[in-house]
């Protein structure tokens, strides 16, 4: 079977004289998550937007599968999942049956409803209120519900609008949480957000947008070293079980192949500066899974995306 | 690699159901709503209030001050009343169906979904009729319970025509309250545009037009909803010439026939469901 595709074809939206999207041309295709990065106004809801039909676009096409969503909206958004700014439940409903209400306009076997219904709630915690009216929900839990009903038909494509917003600390690590579990089942995910420590902890690629023009559109990893002013360096956060001596730290992992420098953050967590390929990174990584200091994970530094995230945004100003 | 194997298998889509089926789901969820919420219950109450000041008004001064015989009972009571509950039925279920689902976001909830905008609109226009037809239904046999203990089980034909005309006359307000609700972002707004338009600004339209400018006000909707009140009237009034007033002038005093009534109501509903329909479909979520 083909791998989940969006593209976004020439697209472009505009509102009088402001054009809030320009030219857009973006494929994303296969099993990922994608962050969508920009500053406010940069264009990334209205993108999503015009992906679900919200909106019409000026010029150009939205295709999803290869389906235009303008064109044929119930054939392109048969295998969506979509959260768009945050909808409102009406609110003498519950989320039984709000969510009932999905799986019936999505064709989900009866049979199937109702187990699948109360195992997306307890996804996002909310199994205590699955029967109470939404009307008396706060901004946080609306969020959960909406979060489990563009998951409740097991989408092969998920498109996220800032799925954090209104939700507590906890909340949100939930929503990290369920988003990792996703990228497992074959998902494509093309989440905007504001928090680049999410994106930079979830995503596989990001795409960044300003003034309606996408900047750039890559692997994180990409990105971060050719845009993070840093002469192509990055830095890496890596998670540790245990404590690790200074002397390991100077001795055995400064020294190897790329390391430029490494330096212990906390207890369990270090950070490295490095600079080298994709391949160097896939071997640095092998390198610290031998020296057996209890690696637990390996990502690029939030604040590294940050760097380049401002330098990109700055250079559009 | 032979060249079939190169094509990349075309993506399994989910089996949807037919825009219809989607069509139930909407009316379905909407009147659940409905129930759920007091908008139902609140035109409940102003229907039995209306019944209960009319029963209380025959109970007290007699039925014969109001009717000698069956049909004029209920030309006095359905014929004076019932545009106004098709009106209120209108307000409340048509005023902000469509603007609230802007104002309220509720719509962002529904439109991400795999169904076409008509679905939802049609959907929750059906489920508006029915509501509206539970209250109008109720009102229809409080009626007809007073007019079978003052007048025995033999209901006058002609109250059916006014039933079945009254629920056109429905049909009519609740494409038109849509046709509105779509035109506004705000469900206020909706609501009372449409209030004023159908409790004030059709019936002096139609003074103005009619008695001024002695012009028939055929393109008035409140016009035509008067097929409702004249089918309960022996004979059926017809336009006539009347002479009268300071100066002796003579004017004429119009009377919509049932053909025209029928044209007027139906027109309406078409125009303004196709009209709403077109909105809706081409209305933002911005």
């Amino acid at each position: 079977m083909s791998s989940p595709s969006i593209e976004a074809v020439n697209l472009s939206k505009r509102y009088g004289s402001f054009s809030a999207l320009s030219n857009l041309n973006l494929r994303i295709e296969g099993s990922k998550c994608v962050g969508f990065l920009g500053p406010n106004g940069a264009g990334k809801t209205t993108t999503l937007k015009l992906f679900t039909d919200m909106i019409r676009a000026s010029e150009g096409k939205a295709l999803i599968n290869g389906i235009s969503v303008h064109e044929n909206k119930k054939k392109a958004l048969a295998s969506v999942g979509s959260l768009i700014e945050s909808p409102e439940i009406y609110p003498s409903l519950t989320p039984r049956d709000a969510l009932s209400m999905v799986a019936e306009i999505r064709g989900m076997p009866r049979s199937d409803r109702k187990k699948k219904i109360e195992e997306v709630v307890a996804e996002v915690k909310m199994e205590e209120w699955l029967d109470k009216k939404v009307g008396k929900f706060s901004k946080g839990m609306k969020q959960r519900i909406n979060i489990s009903a563009a998951l409740l038909s097991e989408p092969e494509i998920l498109l996220l609008d800032e799925p954090s917003t209104g939700l507590d600390p906890r909340g949100m690590s939930e929503v990290r949480e369920i988003v990792k579990s996703l990228k497992h089942k074959n998902r494509l995910i093309f989440m905007s957000s504001h928090l680049l420590n999410e994106v930079s902890e979830i995503c596989d690629e990001v795409a960044m947008i300003d003034h309606g023009k996408l900047l750039v559109y890559d692997k994180l990893n990409n990105v971060v070293s050719r845009f993070s002013g840093d002469g192509g360096e990055i830095i890496i956060d890596v998670g540790l079980s245990r404590d690790i001596d200074d002397q390991t730290i100077s001795r055995s992992i400064s020294s190897l192949s790329g390391v430029v420098s490494a330096e212990k953050l906390e207890m369990k967590s270090l950070r490295i500066k490095f600079s080298g390929s994709l391949e160097n990174q896939e071997k640095l990584l092998s390198d610290l899974v031998a020296l057996k200091i209890g690696l637990v994970s390996f990502h690029p530094s939030s604040s590294a995306l940050e760097d380049t995230y401002l330098n990109m945004i700055k250079a559009t100003l | 690699m032979s060249n079939s194997s190169l094509k990349a298998d075309p993506i399994v889509l989910p089996n949807l159901p037919s825009s219809i089926a989607q069509i139930g789901v909407m009316t379905k969820y909407e009147l659940l709503n409905y129930f759920r919420s007091r908008r139902f219950f609140i035109l409940l109450i102003i229907d039995l209030i209306i019944s209960s000041i009319f029963t209380a008004l025959v109970a007290y001064y007699g039925v014969s001050s109001f009717a000698t015989a069956a049909l004029g009972f209920y030309s006095f009571w359905w014929g004076n009343s019932i545009t106004l509950v098709v009106i209120l039925s209108g307000i409340f279920f048509g005023g902000d169906a469509i603007s609230g689902e802007f104002q309220n976001k509720t719509g962002y909830f529904l439109v991400g979904n795999p169904l076409r905008r008509s679905s939802i609109y049609v959907g929750k226009w059906i489920a508006a009729l029915t509501a509206s037809l539970i209250i109008l239904a109720i009102y229809a046999a409080i009626a007809i319970g007073n007019g079978i203990y003052y007048f025995g089980a033999n209901l006058p034909y002609q109250f059916g025509e006014s039933l079945i005309f009254s629920v056109l006359y429905l049909i009519a307000v609740l494409g038109f309250t849509f046709f509105f609700s779509s035109l506004f972002k705000s469900s206020s707004m909706s609501i009372l545009v449409t209030a004023i338009l159908f409790l004030f600004a059709f019936s002096l339209i139609q003074v103005i037009v009619s008695t001024l400018a002695q012009q028939e006000p055929w393109f008035i909707i409140t016009y035509g909803s008067g097929i409702i009140g004249n089918v309960l009237t022996d004979p059926y009034p017809t336009t006539q010439t009347v002479r009268g007033g300071f100066r002796e002038d003579t004017s004429r005093v119009f009377a919509v026939s049932i053909p025209e009534g029928i044209a007027i109501l139906v027109g309406y509903f078409v125009v303004t469901a196709v009209l709403g329909l077109l909105l809706f479909e081409r209305k933002e979520f911005t």
